[in-house]
């Protein structure tokens, strides 16, 4: 498995969007954090990149990749190679991409200007939010033979979770106008790795007494020792979820 | 020349019987406890208390005297006493170190109290671990002037206000520095007074808290990092100049809250960090005016409740939202300001925007009816529509607008 | 070596394989020959693994291959269509498979190939800049290289220019001589003459004949494959 990654790590660092991304990425973190001043504010305006850019571009680059290597998929596949080690270096191998790509682009510029708490947490939320969407791809691209419709799969999911999943929870908000919902969105926000990062980054910062009371029922939660844990076992399941079910597909899968 | 020597002794002793007299207290001096020296004086006279620890369970003030304290002695209240009483007109303290006050919520416990008298001058004193620092019942022309309190008690129970006034009327407080308390300074029917000066911070509740205290003008004054913020009720004519709000950071902070106020004025004032700049709540006919408001979570909060308020000549600067409001129908001013988030454009070259600017969000508005919708605070679909609002207003108050924004921000 | 048993799958409702039945033996040339769609491609995906039939089974030396994964050490294949990951470099592609085949066993590597299409020099470029021929130059190296008993080429002298297609075609003939198992798929009927043992004819997803080209020539009167297969055809 470690001899795929290897290759294929380096194959996707030298891809022109890969490369693109992260100097994207970079020029971005570092005009925020030259122009702003204040560096809380430069963090609030990363955070628009970390929770949009990032999974954007980590969902869609992912299924074209995985869709560009269908031939050399095949040609794994007719080595002695299992396909559930195949696919899981593949999976490896764009995760630990992204995430470098993210790391160099956004990471070192936090920990250079502002290496707290929170810039600390939102690398660690890039990082998380990256894996997850290549895993969400994976799931994508595994679904469907035509590459056209995988890819508007994945633009679909981005969508979803970064726009109409929150579209979902205002419309439910309303409709239950007249019930107490606070407890009720710490569960939902659970269904929405994006959301649950933002969350979690906003309480963070001090502009979490603009939250009012929804924000101490999120503080009370997050900030407890469980409710860390069990943040962190969502979102681990949000990486192993897709995997897993992308896995069960590409096994059965007919190449 | 024996005549004129007479004559000169008889002066002398006129005079001398005339002018008040002055007593010393201290150590090495006639009288050893200020017990001891106010029973021996009379209206006029002052008492000169040297340094040192005077423990005296509770000293009542009832001649018109000057208490003055000479390199800060201090008077300890040991936990369980008021320390100093006022029951005479006309009394002065000045230069004390007033420590450990006896703590009551029954009795309201003070460092120093006045009972119902007029002209009492409370100045340069050093409050330290006092329940209520000054505390002025039924007073009339007192000045509370360069005091400094601090107060450590740890919960909101366990501690008083630092100046505390109960219908009182052309008060002077100036120049106090107050913090630790439970409110800073405290009003309840005070009338007529000016509060100058003064810097309250990291006090647990508010800064300032008064209701029921009409005329009152609160000039050039600093409140900082308050449990609470600013908190203001049931009053009319208050003026407010040149003062600052700042730091009052909280889930229930203001920068100030405003309930029932009319006819005021609040001039010139800083507003800058607080998660609410202005809250206002049934408020009426109040002009404000060049005031900055800058980094607050909310720049205003101006309930649907408020009427005739006219808001212009303010900067509002990176604010998280400018404005907010609970209803449709708002009935406000809020020409000629500048707005940083104004996107408009100025053809004529006259300094104002040709469009009007909106200062409600559309999500400001969101929040506002239904506050659990804070779970999408700044998300991607949240941007999206106040984006598509501020093209196509549908939701956010109709008349709710700046007609005139300023395209450069005044200098305040 | 290779049996089929009555594999059969369908693709929706296209019956890519029906009930096909083969066996196929050591130091045998087989040539899969069929029309477009007929399922050539689909049974030897089948036989690699990529396809799973619905009914039926293949047996590898005996052993039935559904699950089994090791038994692809023994066969080299070159794909149709040749992609590779564009920012690899022809050396990586050799040196990550020779990783992936070798299992610290050190197999000797068969480089005949590599060095008679001289991808030796070509070894740092990069697969994105390569031409097609280029590419199933390196996709026909990598079949041979592992010395596997059981080759399964699909059109592997497509996109090949005359040199490097004899080239192939000669080292087919040796490999066979050695006594392996060759399956060949390929539209380009006339170079198969000097190549193949053994015709299996396929259509729409059936498995027509499977006979030695000696049968095949006799049956049909015709010495050359191609006008054999078009006498079949026509039959039909």
């Amino acid at each position: 498995m470690k001899k795929i990654i290897k290759y294929v790590i380096a194959d996707i660092l030298r891809n022109k969007i890969v490369l693109a991304y992260t100097g994207f990425l970079l020029v971005i973190s570092l005009s925020i954090f030259n122009l702003e001043d204040n560096t809380s504010k430069g963090l609030l305006s990363l955070l628009n990149t970390v929770l949009i850019i990032v999974p954007l571009v980590c969902i869609i680059f992912s299924t074209i990749y995985v869709y560009n290597s269908s031939e050399f998929i095949e040609l794994l596949v007719s080595q002695p190679l299992k396909r559930k080690n195949i696919w899981i270096s593949l999976f490896s191998s764009l995760a630990g991409a992204m995430s470098l790509a993210f790391f160099v682009g956004t990471g070192v510029p936090i920990l250079l200007y502002i290496p707290t708490d929170t810039g600390l947490l939102m690398l660690a939320m890039g990082l998380v939010l990256s894996i997850i969407f290549v895993a969400i791809a994976m799931l994508a691209a595994v679904a469907t033979r035509d590459k056209a419709k995988g890819i508007g799969i994945a633009i679909l999911l981005w969508l979803y979770f970064s726009l109409l999943f929150d579209g979902l929870v205002l419309f439910l908000l309303f409709q239950f106008e007249d019930y107490p919902m606070e407890k009720i969105m710490v569960v939902i926000s659970a269904f929405n790795p994006i959301d649950l990062s933002r969350i979690l980054i906003l309480l963070k910062m001090d502009i979490s007494a603009l939250m009012g009371y929804t924000g101490a029922i999120f503080r009370d939660f997050f900030g407890s020792q469980s409710g860390l844990i069990i943040v962190s076992a969502v979102l681990f399941l949000w990486i192993i979820v897709p995997v897993w079910l992308s896995l069960r597909n590409f096994n059965r899968k007919d190449l | 020349m024996k005549t004129f020597l007479f004559i000169v002794a008889c002066l002398l002793t006129i005079s001398f019987k005339c002018s008040a007299k002055t007593v010393r207290v201290g150590h090495y001096q006639t009288y050893h406890s200020i017990h001891e020296a106010l029973a021996a004086v009379e209206n006029g006279d002052s008492i000169w208390v040297d340094g040192g620890v005077y423990r005296e369970k509770n000293i009542v003030i009832n001649k018109s005297i000057t208490l003055i304290g000479r390199d800060y002695p201090v008077l300890d209240g040991e936990h369980s006493y008021q320390i100093v009483s006022i029951r005479a007109d006309y009394v002065t303290i000045r230069g004390f170190r007033l420590i450990n006050s006896g703590v009551s919520s029954l009795d309201d416990i003070a460092a120093i109290k006045i009972y119902e008298r007029r002209n009492v001058t409370v100045a340069d004193n050093i409050f330290e671990n006092t329940f209520f620092g000054i505390y002025s019942q039924s007073g009339l022309q007192c000045t509370f002037e360069n005091n400094k309190l601090t107060a450590s008690a740890k919960t909101e129970q366990q501690s008083g206000n630092g100046i505390h006034c109960w219908k009182s009327d052309s008060m002077k407080i100036i120049g106090n520095t107050i913090s630790g308390h439970r409110d800073g300074i405290y009003f309840e029917f005070v009338t007529n007074s000016v509060i100058w000066r003064n810097m309250c911070y990291n006090n647990m509740r508010y800064g300032l808290h008064f209701m029921f205290s009409h005329n009152d003008s609160y000039i050039s004054n600093i409140f900082k990092q308050n449990g609470a913020g600013v908190s203001v009720m049931f009053t009319h004519g208050v003026r407010m100049f040149n003062n600052y709000f700042e730091d009052n950071w909280g889930d229930a902070a203001y920068g100030i809250f405003l309930k029932e106020i009319t006819d005021s004025y609040i001039i010139g004032n800083k507003f800058i960090g607080n998660t609410s700049g202005i809250y206002m709540e049934g408020t009426n006919r109040v002009l404000v005016e060049k005031n900055q408001f800058q980094n607050n979570g909310w720049g205003m909060k101006i309930q649907a409740s408020c009427v005739d308020n006219t808001i212009t000549l303010n900067n509002f600067l990176s604010n998280t939202f400018d404005v907010a409001t609970n209803g449709t129908l708002v009935e406000n001013n809020f020409n000629h300001n500048y707005w940083d988030k104004y996107e408009g454009y100025d053809l004529n070259k006259d300094n104002t925007g040709d469009v009007p600017y909106r200062p409600v969000s559309l999500y400001s508005m969101i929040i506002e009816q239904n506050p659990a919708a804070m779970m999408l605070f700044r998300s991607f679909m949240t941007s999206l529509l106040d984006k598509s609002e501020k093209i196509f207003p549908t939701l956010t108050p109709e008349n709710l607008k700046d007609n005139y924004p300023l395209m450069k921000p005044l200098h305040l | 070596m290779i049996i089929a048993n009555n594999v059969s799958k369908k693709f929706g409702k296209l019956k890519a394989l029906n009930n096909i039945s083969v066996t196929c033996n050591k130091g045998e040339c087989i040539a899969l020959i069929g029309p477009n769609g007929s399922g050539k491609t689909t049974f030897i995906k089948s036989i690699l693994g990529m396809v799973v039939p619905d009914s039926g089974f293949i047996t590898f030396n005996g052993k039935n291959i559904v699950h089994d994964w090791l038994y692809r050490q023994y066969i080299g294949y070159m794909p149709q269509i040749g992609r590779y990951p564009d920012n690899m470099t022809i050396g990586q592609i050799f040196k990550m498979m020779k990783d992936i085949r070798d299992r610290g066993k050190n197999i000797p590597t068969d480089e005949d190939l590599i060095e008679a299409f001289g991808l030796n020099e070509l070894l740092r470029k990069r697969m994105s800049t390569l031409s097609g021929g280029t590419r199933q130059k390196v996709s026909a190296s990598l079949a041979f290289l592992f010395n596997p008993v059981v080759l399964i080429l699909d059109e592997p002298t497509a996109g090949l220019d005359p040199l490097a297609s004899e080239l192939l075609k000669k080292k087919i003939i040796d490999e066979k001589l050695n006594g392996k198992l060759v399956l060949i798929t390929s539209h380009v009927l006339s170079e198969l003459d000097d190549l193949i043992t053994q015709v299996i004819y396929m259509q729409d997803g059936n498995l027509m004949f499977h006979k030695s080209l000696e049968d095949l020539r006799r049956d049909t009167g015709e010495q050359k494959l191609s006008k054999a297969i078009a006498s079949v055809m026509q039959k039909n």
